[in-house]
């Protein structure tokens, strides 16, 4: 009897397994696909992109209580490429922050659930993001409070390339390596893919690990394949592997992953999931899901 | 002459870095200026100098507010408005969380350095974001209590500082309007520094037989309007005196909440008019722009005939 994802998330606050988590993040983009489809608005490429990424975090690695989702000691995460709002909340409702039928009112007047993160409004966002650009300072400042209160929770920062085209990302990574608080983490979901086409068209940001290692970071030694949990568990070991802070992951992903016509394509940023477009698309994600779900 | 806001704002914060623990301090590369520094050198722990990235800073704080902290920004007022503000607002109104904006330099106060660094678009941009409380000290001990006011609140506090030492005006027990003046003609309402100006023009007014009353108003949001109201309904004319432009500043929000209650009256306001301004000595730079003694008694006058 093979275990489903449904008995998977009977038991949220479980540390998941690679085979685990790659079924929750299929399973999750299921969600996400049909949801912004539903809702006829929204960002599938970034939120298709990140979906290992913050999976793993959630289910595997943060310390969080769900139940006390101000808790002062958890583990924070800042999603600073905001507009994969919602790929954080699939993530965080399943996670048991809040209601997964609430996930339907994305978008809605008088919804928690914000076009883009908004903190005071839905239990579990560390922070209200949009802008592009701020996260690593504000998690820089996370980081330090810990440091100041002698706390030792752990920072993560999700940027995309796009938000590290911002001027203030660079301040940013020029203070960290200034203050070198500990635990405090930036993961680059890496898929060479903006808003209007890629990365090369638009800013290209290469060498960047060299980039940010010359700005005093850690950076870890290979980039990992961030749309594979066996990878993603390989960085967070690396995380843990020397005291020399700030780190600095570099995850390669492909935007739009799992849809076969979405993936690489700048025009899959926020389009409109039309309903053509969710009937091929929707084959190909639930065959996915059949396949991690197998090889439980 | 009192002394100058930023050293009596730059030691209160020493000061009350004893008593609360949670207070942290920020600066962007001019803590010698806006005196953070004495904050600095007391609790070097919780100081952090973030380098000239004035959005960087501000969202740095709000970091460490999230986490229980009650940061204190410091740089120069005019860069904060224009540098942090997607920061300020995004991440320190949005979220309403307890960030003190301290906008050094306020208004001409940095007069030899000219148009660049002078701030005389911060107070409209601040008061426009919502959350926000402005706050504009007319003297040293105002700032102080500004500073006292703002570490008790839960959601951001904009103070706008001054650089030189200007007058005292009369005290009060805490930040709020302060009337200098009693009068029955005229309502000079003046907002932070313009307030000495407006009580030398009562003088002025006075030897001429108008009994102008004068309103020291620092506090731009949420707006004293009672205040404002009681003296005008005995006046029947008001002025607004501000060291700021004309639009979206001090006199814009009088008399924008005089409209709203259906409050008339004669109305005049002095401020910069829509010009950039320039370098110079600060008393005379400050009566090239209008705010003397000698224009506002003038401008009053007129408001009375
Ligand atoms: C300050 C700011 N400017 C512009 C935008 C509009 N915008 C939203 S997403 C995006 C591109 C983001 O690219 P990236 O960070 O690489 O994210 P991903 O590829 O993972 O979706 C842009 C320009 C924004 N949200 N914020």
């Amino acid at each position: 009897m093979n275990t489903s994802v449904k008995d998977l998330l009977s038991q949220p606050e479980r540390t998941f397994n690679a085979k685990e988590l790659a079924a929750l993040a299929a399973y999750f983009r299921v969600v996400m696909f049909d949801t912004l489809h539903d809702r006829g608005t929204g960002h599938w490429g970034g939120s298709a992109s990140s979906a290992e990424l913050t999976t793993s975090l959630y289910f595997n690695r943060m310390n969080i209580k769900a139940e006390d989702p101000t808790w002062e000691d958890r583990d924070r995460l800042i999603l600073s490429k905001g507009h994969a709002s919602m790929n954080l909340y699939t993530v965080l409702a399943h996670r048991g922050f809040f209601p997964v039928e609430e996930l339907s009112t994305f978008r809605k007047l008088d919804s928690r659930l914000q076009g883009h993160p908004c903190m005071n409004k839905l239990p579990g966002v560390d922070m209200s993001t949009g802008a592009l650009g701020h996260g690593l300072s504000v998690g820089l400042g996370m980081a330090l409070a810990a440091k100041l209160s002698g706390k030792s929770f752990w920072t993560y920062v999700i940027t995309g390339e796009g938000c590290l085209n911002e001027g203030q990302s660079w301040e940013a990574l020029m203070s960290a390596a200034k203050f070198k608080p500990e635990h405090f983490v930036l993961m680059v979901d890496y898929n060479k893919v903006q808003l209007d086409g890629t990365e090369e068209q638009i800013m290209p940001l290469g060498p960047l690990s060299d980039k940010l290692k010359s700005f005093g970071w850690n950076v870890a030694p290979t980039a990992y394949d961030g749309n594979n949990t066996e990878d993603m568990l390989a960085s967070f070991a690396w995380m843990d592997s020397d005291d020399v802070w700030p780190k600095a992951v570099i995850y390669d992903t492909i935007k739009g992953k799992g849809v076969s016509f979405t993936e690489g394509k700048n025009a899959w940023h926020g389009a409109v999931i039309d309903d053509a477009s969710y009937a091929q698309g929707i084959v190909e994600l639930t065959s996915d899901l059949h396949q991690k779900e197998a090889a439980l | 002459m009192s002394m100058a806001m930023r050293d009596a704002f730059g030691s209160k914060l020493a000061e009350l870095g004893a008593t609360h623990p949670e207070l942290v301090v920020l600066d962007a590369d001019v803590s010698s200026s806006t005196k953070s520094a004495l904050f600095g050198k007391a609790f070097p722990d919780r100081f952090y100098n973030v380098g000239v990235a004035e959005g960087n800073m501000v969202d740095i704080a709000a970091g460490l507010a999230t986490c229980g902290y009650h940061p204190v920004v410091n740089a120069f007022s005019i860069f904060l408005a224009l540098k942090g503000t997607d920061q300020i607002r995004n991440t320190v109104c949005y979220n309403n969380l307890p960030v003190i904006i301290a906008g050094a330099y306020g208004g001409l106060s940095d007069s030899f350095d000219g148009a660049s660094h002078q701030a005389i678009t911060d107070i409209a941009i601040m008061r426009a974001l919502p959350n926000m409380q402005v706050i504009v000290p007319g003297d040293a001990a105002q700032a102080q209590q500004a500073l006292e006011y703002a570490l008790t609140q839960k959601g951001p506090v904009f103070i706008r500082l001054n650089r030189n030492p200007m007058p005292d005006l009369p005290s009060a027990s805490e930040i709020g309007t302060v009337c200098s003046v009693e009068g029955s003609d005229i309502t000079i309402a003046a907002n932070g520094i313009t307030a000495s100006y407006a009580n030398k023009a009562a003088s002025l007014l006075a030897k001429e037989g108008i009994k102008a009353e004068v309103l020291s108003v620092p506090v731009v949001k949420p707006l004293d309007v009672e205040s404002l109201k009681k003296s005008v309904s005995k006046t029947g004319a008001l002025l607004c005196v501000e060291e700021h432009v004309l639009m979206g500043g001090f006199a814009s929000a009088v008399s924008e909440a005089f409209m709203k209650q259906g409050i008339s009256c004669r109305f005049d306001a002095i401020g910069i008019e829509d010009t950039f301004t320039e370098s110079g000595p600060y008393e005379p730079l400050l009566a090239k722009y209008g705010i003397s003694a000698e224009n506002i008694a003038m401008r009053a006058k007129n408001l009375c005939k």
